[in-house]
């Protein structure tokens, strides 16, 4: 496609073996491509990107950090009394329903046979906030302003007020970047709560909409069923919710039907995001992780996973 | 280098970091959607009047500071940047030369195979994405040019 620039060209002399730097900066770009898709022999090269990246998001991130800063520090007496109310209430109605949930544990451990009630699925949770940066505008992903120094690592679920959010897709030092369920490179593993039927839900790079494109037109699902994840794929745990069933089209002369479903977290809503790390060896936990392989090619993304 | 005129290496590293900030600064969706490639805009501007300065360095380095922005394969808007700024430094006497009007629509031109080396390594690597939404940058991004040339060009003395 493009010619490679001779040398003694007199019309171009002023620009000397630019088709020499070309052919050294293409291959370059192209062996980093290869060495970047193939296996994982850039981790640390794109860690330490990352880090340098991590002063310019910043900078960018803080016009608005500041913005709510200020919003913050300037509210009005009667708004934080509202806000506080609000919280009371909701806190209290988390307790009473907490409150029954230790019963039904021991009960359902009862059920099952087991000798005593199952801990908590999650061992532990990290806050985070997302940064205001912009990656790419038709992909869903955020940066979240927690990285590798937390604890954060590759493949990890992350959770958002009302239900699942995405997972982790690259962990640098301070910052990592959060693939969301509504990406059209991500697909979640659900089931149906009403009727136990599992399938996969497909982001559509839209953050109001997911697609369930994988059920037969007989399948068992309606208006408002509410999808959880499934625990299968090895990233999310079971029991999750993830969306609720918004619009079922069913096409006799079509294979599968037509269904669509709003994610229940609060996407781009919300600046807040929860990190999760599962108790290993729960049922309800994700199955154990075999290194990079726990991002299995439909649970999560291909990118990056071998 | 021992060139006449002093290579305006300051203002183009500045106007490149400055127009990568624009790049990745957050934006309402549809202003996302049609916000032209700055810091491609900044780069071919720099290939066509001062094509030693930067030479083809300062694509590559653009190019890997965008794949670390936008989580892409690192490589991929390297190689898009590199081989438009190629062209342009190629062509720069013939481009430099033409009217403001022909320039934007080389600039467009540009654009769109860049965007276009993009959306094809996008679907060798496994991350196709084939909104049509894509192709509008280059349009904007013509449409901006000679307000990008006026202000850049106020950073050196053109030669």
């Amino acid at each position: 496609m493009v010619a490679f620039g001779g040398s003694g060209r007199p019309v171009h002399s002023r620009v000397a073996a630019t088709g020499l730097a070309f052919t050294f900066y293409a291959t370059l770009s192209i062996v980093l491509m290869f060495l970047d898709q193939r296996g994982n022999w850039l981790e640390y090269a794109r860690y330490g990107l990352s880090a340098a990246a991590y002063p310019v998001q910043l900078a960018v991130n803080s016009p608005s950090a500041a913005w709510h800063w200020v919003r913050e520090s300037f509210a009005t007496r009667e708004a934080l009394q509202a806000r506080n109310d609000a919280l009371r209430a909701e806190n209290r109605e988390l307790e009473m329903r907490a409150l029954r949930f230790e019963a039904l544990a021991a009960e359902n451990a009862q059920l099952r046979a087991l000798k005593a009630a199952l801990p908590e699925v999650v061992e532990k949770w990290l806050p985070g906030e997302i940064m205001n940066i912009e990656l790419s505008t038709l992909r869903q992903r955020v940066i979240v302003n927690r990285g590798a120094t937390s604890g954060i690592f590759k493949g990890q679920a992350v959770l958002a007020r009302g239900g699942l959010m995405g997972q982790v897709l690259r962990a640098g030092p301070w910052s990592s970047e959060v693939i969301l369920i509504t990406d059209p490179e991500h697909a979640v593993p659900v089931q149906v709560l009403r009727s136990g039927l599992r399938t996969i839900a497909v982001g559509q790079g839209n953050a109001g909409v997911m697609t369930l494109p994988y059920l037969p037109v007989n399948s068992d699902i309606k208006v408002d069923d509410q999808l959880v994840t499934s625990g299968l794929g090895g990233v999310f745990p079971a029991g999750y919710p993830v969306a609720r069933v918004i619009e079922v089209g069913r096409d006799p002369g079509q294979p599968l039907a037509l269904v669509r479903a709003q994610p229940l977290a609060a996407i781009d809503r919300d600046r807040e995001v929860t990190f999760v790390w599962f108790r290993p060896g729960h049922p309800a936990a994700p199955a154990p992780s075999t290194g990079s392989a726990a991002v299995p090619s439909l649970a999560g993304t291909a990118q990056d996973t071998q | 280098m021992n060139t006449r005129v002093s290579e305006p290496r300051g203002a183009l590293m500045l106007s490149a970091f400055i127009a990568l900030i624009f790049q990745v600064v957050p934006l309402p969706t549809w202003l996302a959607i049609v916000r032209p490639a700055f810091l491609v805009i900044v780069v071919l501007y720099w290939s066509i009047s001062a094509p030693r300065a930067g030479g083809l360095f300062l694509p590559f380095l653009c190019g890997l500071a965008l794949d670390v922005f936008r989580g892409a394969v690192l490589g991929e808007h390297a190689l898009a940047l590199v081989i438009v700024a190629f062209l342009a430094i190629r062509f720069h006497l013939l481009i430099r030369n033409k009217p403001i009007f022909e320039q934007a629509l080389f600039a467009f031109a540009a654009l769109a195979l860049y965007e276009f080396v993009v959306w094809s390594i996008d679907g060798w690597s496994g991350h196709s994405l084939n909104s049509g939404l894509r192709w509008l940058h280059p349009v904007t991004g013509g449409l901006l040019w000679p307000i990008a040339c006026g202000l850049l060009s106020r950073t050196h003395r053109p030669r």
